[in-house]
């Protein structure tokens, strides 16, 4: 988790662009202009979350993406994008419930790939923030993958391995295992009260963005600087 | 049709507001200025917020850095401060900030420091304007237009029945008049074939203006009186009179008479300080009608014109206290009925004098006529006809000079007792101070009472002055009214002339400080402590009322009553232009808190008293107050520096 063992995304950014044959993909990798050690407080920022019919990205799809633009000065939910999308495998019972979204809701949504480029638009040039990584990653990469034949990959960071950090991995968080208590849950509901965050409803995909913003400032807040270089934190 | 076309219309914009929004709106919706906002308005705000979080300890905003946005607390706490570094605020969620520097220049004035972890809203600039546009309450709480409190106090006075019904509501047909010459039978008569119970009674225009009028052939004429049914009665029949005796004879006057555009709630106050059942209406010079008790009492069910009666009419002590419940239930009802603090004050302060006027009565009846002429003197808050549920008496005989201590104190240190009993057993609790009628000190003749207020004001020091300042609010309530008088002017004559005596009695009226504010269920103080209760009378009203003493002792103002003594002095440059106003609207808020309170309490079955706990003042409220409460500590400040210790005693 230190700043040797982090990738070099600036050169695989661009490495990217080079290769993408898409342009809106090419258009989203060269806008990427950050060095792994560009201080926080000048990193531009998108809190990202995707609702999903399941867990699994071979199984399940997309049903919205939430994206909120922001700093460590400000998180910018004015201008905030939200997109419903209509998802390739059948929604089951329990989602529906999950999303607050209905099926005539998804029936009447366009398919991802008519606005992959207002969601890659509204990425460009900014550094996706989310909760639990391998979600937003996974499905982005396999939705692209299904509808461009190409994957995308990008850098990130990732509130709740930020959290696993301190309760999971931290010394105290090992002995506490080893006393086999209960281990502290870094879900985005309970780290945020960890920080004074208030509860807010959860699964809507750009309130869920909101949400993890505000759990980033926290974070930093508390445990970096705005001095700390991003690749300290990335993904 | 149309409903269902509505229906499907509310249908389509409710899923037009996003429901991640949905979650901020309706935690504005909670609070003060947005609480009041239209659907349209909120979805606005809601749909325009930004966001940032500040961990306890740092800055939000630092003095003179450029704001552009109205922060709204979401969670956490947060502290404002003046430009010296003193705590001025202290915040929580759902309060606001921010918005006084956004008016002015967009320079922070007031820095801000999260104490807890703080998650904040930001309305942007633009919005924040376009809600002071658009909506007149949200305005008034950003003091947009005017002081918030100004407002605050006149919106409440709004639907007060009896303070915005005119009394020309109540007239509904023209008086029956009679020539002062006519026969008391033709008048009589007159009355039964109009179905009156009262006849104005004209006679020639003698010249005094205050009584003219236009009779009903458009000549000039003399309003000698009122003629009621009873008068006929007590004045006609019992006497023994013919009914060939003119109406001249019987009619008494001069008659108290009332503008048709005054209000219900002025006639009310009319009629109970005049012991009055019937009385004359008038538009400009033309009498109009006649309002009697029980036109009011039909409009308002009010109970406190039946209660004067009532006290009048019982016989004993016993009997006087029983009317306690009955007392209470007025008081209760004139709160509920919006009544404002100077109706309620001087309402329950005419209850009290009627108690204390009847135990006199009843006292003498018992001990005999008074040896010497005295006057039964009424200090604080009877004196300033600003008496409350909750009321201790304060009271002392002023008597006449020929009075012999060896002879005749007996009779009045017994009198004094028996009404200074008698009054505790109707609630008006006996002074702690010892300030009461049974008082040997305070139980003098006028000329003793001369020196002593001549000793107060020529030799004052704080220390001196410190339980004497209740002496300060006097007024006669039965008997020699002119001792008291006598003494007022005395006061007034004297006092603007002693800066030393003015110097100390400013110094007392800074003893007792206002909090802060609130912060969640606690009262914040000035250096940051917190206590669960505030006792609004110690802390507010009694400060408030202490310091509008020492102007009007200056200026040479005889009113003994709050709101009239800040019309004296308004009319003075003692005060800045426009202080008194403000003074008076903050008095009229802690006033009326007070008051509320005490309704509350009775309502609950709980003993009233001057205590108040936060989580009983709503969001809007403790904006108001803490307003109030600052402009009380501001004038105290001022009192000091307008009436400093004169150089050569210091």
């Amino acid at each position: 988790m230190s700043a040797a063992q982090s990738p070099d995304w600036l050169a695989r950014m661009q490495r990217q662009a080079a290769a993408a044959r898409d342009p809106r993909l090419r258009r989203f990798y060269e806008a990427w202009q950050l060095p792994g050690s560009t201080p926080l407080r000048d990193v531009p920022l998108a809190a990202l979350d995707l609702e999903t019919t399941g867990m699994d990205p071979r199984r399940h799809s997309i049903v919205s993406i939430g994206i909120v633009p922001f700093d460590l000065g400000r998180i910018r939910f004015s201008q905030r994008r939200h997109w419903i999308v209509r998802p390739r495998f059948p929604l089951q019972a329990l989602s529906v419930t999950l999303h607050h979204i209905t099926h005539s809701d998804l029936a009447a949504a366009p398919d991802l790939g008519e606005v992959l480029g207002d969601v890659l638009d509204a990425l460009a040039g900014r550094l996706p923030v989310v909760h639990y990584y391998p979600i937003e990653r996974a499905f982005l990469d396999s939705a692209l993958r299904f509808r461009l034949d190409e994957g995308i990959e990008f850098p990130v960071i990732d509130t709740m391995q930020l959290e696993a950090r301190w309760y999971r991995q931290s010394l105290g968080a090992r002995l506490r295992h080893w006393l086999g208590r209960r281990p502290v849950s870094i879900r985005l509901h309970e780290s945020r009260l960890r920080y004074g965050l208030p509860a807010y409803q959860p699964h809507h995909a750009a309130l869920d963005a909101l949400a993890t913003a505000e759990l980033l400032q926290a974070q930093v807040a508390a445990r970096f600087s705005p001095d700390t270089p991003v690749e300290a934190l990335w993904c | 049709m149309a409903t269902k076309l509505h229906l499907v219309r509310l249908h389509s914009l409710a899923r037009q507001l996003d429901s991640e929004a949905l979650e901020i709106r309706q935690h504005l919706a909670r609070f003060p200025p947005f609480e009041g906002l239209t659907d349209a308005l909120l979805d606005l705000v809601a749909e325009s917020v930004d966001v940032a979080y500040f961990k306890a300890g740092s800055e939000i905003l630092e003095r003179e850095q450029t704001i552009d946005a109205l922060y709204y607390i979401r969670s956490g706490a947060v502290e404002v401060y003046r430009r010296g570094g003193a705590l001025l605020n202290r915040l929580e969620e759902g309060d606001i900030f921010g918005h006084f520097s956004l008016l002015r220049n967009h320079r922070v004035h007031f820095p801000v420091k999260a104490i807890e972890d703080t998650l904040v809203y930001l309305v942007p600039d633009e919005i924040f304007r376009r809600l002071g546009t658009e909506d007149e309450q949200f305005a008034d709480f950003v003091e947009l237009d005017r002081p918030r409190l100004q407002s605050a106090v006149e919106k409440r006075g709004g639907d007060a029945g009896l303070a915005t019904t005119r009394v020309r509501k109540l007239i509904s047909r023209p008086p029956v008049m009679v020539d002062a010459s006519v026969t008391v039978r033709d008048a009589a008569t007159r009355m039964t074939a109009s179905h009156a119970t009262s006849v104005l009674v004209l006679g020639e225009e003698d010249g005094n203006p205050r009584y003219a009028v236009t009779a009903p052939e458009g000549t000039q004429a003399c309003l000698l009186g009122v003629l009621t049914d009873a008068d006929f009665r007590s004045r006609v029949v019992a006497e023994g009179k013919p009914p060939e005796t003119p109406v001249s004879e019987i009619v008494q006057g001069p008659p108290t008479t009332i503008q048709s555009d005054e209000t219900l709630q002025e006639a009310m106050l009319c009629m109970l300080r005049n012991n009055l059942q019937h009385l004359p209406v008038l538009h400009r010079r033309t009498p109009v009608g006649v309002l009697h008790i029980s036109d009011i009492i039909r409009h308002q069910t009010h109970t406190s014109l039946y209660l004067v009666e009532r006290i009048f009419s019982q016989g004993s002590p016993q009997a006087l206290a029983r009317l306690l419940p009955d007392v209470r239930e007025a008081f209760v009802r004139m709160v509920e009925e919006g009544a404002d603090s100077q109706v309620i004050g001087s309402a329950l302060s005419t209850i009290g004098r009627s108690f204390t006027r009847r135990l006199l009565e009843l006292g003498e009846a018992e001990l005999g006529p008074p040896p010497v002429p005295y006057c039964f003197m009424a200090l604080g808050s009877m004196a300033r006809n600003e008496q409350t549920i909750v009321t201790d008496q304060d009271n002392a005989l002023v008597l006449d000079d020929s009075f012999d201590p060896a002879r005749h104190d007996e009779y009045f240190a017994a009198l004094g007792q028996f009404v200074s009993d008698g009054l505790a057993a109707c609630g008006y609790s006996y002074c702690t101070g010892g300030i009461m009628a049974t008082n040997r000190e305070w139980r003098q003749p006028l000329r003793v009472w001369r020196e002593y207020f001549i000793d107060w004001i020529g030799q004052p020091t704080p220390e001196r002055l410190l339980h004497s300042s209740i002496f300060f609010d006097l007024d006669s309530v039965s008997g020699e009214e002119a001792f008291v008088v006598a003494l007022q002017d005395l006061v007034a004559e004297r006092a603007p002339r002693s800066p030393l005596f003015l110097a100390a009695m400013a110094r007392n009226a800074g003893n007792r400080t206002p909090p802060l504010g609130f912060f969640r269920n606690f009262v914040m103080e000035k250096d940051g402590k917190q206590n669960n209760t505030i006792n609004v009378k110690r802390r507010g009203t009694a400060p408030m009322t202490d310091l509008i003493r020492v102007h009007a002792l200056a200026c040479g103002s005889t009113a003994q009553n709050s709101f009239d003594r800040l019309n004296d002095i308004a009319r003075t440059d003692l005060l800045p232009s426009g202080v008194s106003d403000r003074i008076r609207y903050a008095l009229e808020l802690i006033s009326m808190l007070r008051i509320r309170h005490q309704a509350i309490d009775l309502q609950r079955d709980h003993p009233p008293t001057n205590s108040i706990e936060p989580e009983n003042i709503s969001p809007a409220e403790r904006h108001n107050l803490k307003d109030a409460f600052q402009l009380l500590s501001d004038a105290q400040k001022f009192l000091q520096f307008r009436y400093p210790i004169p150089a050569r005693r210091s």
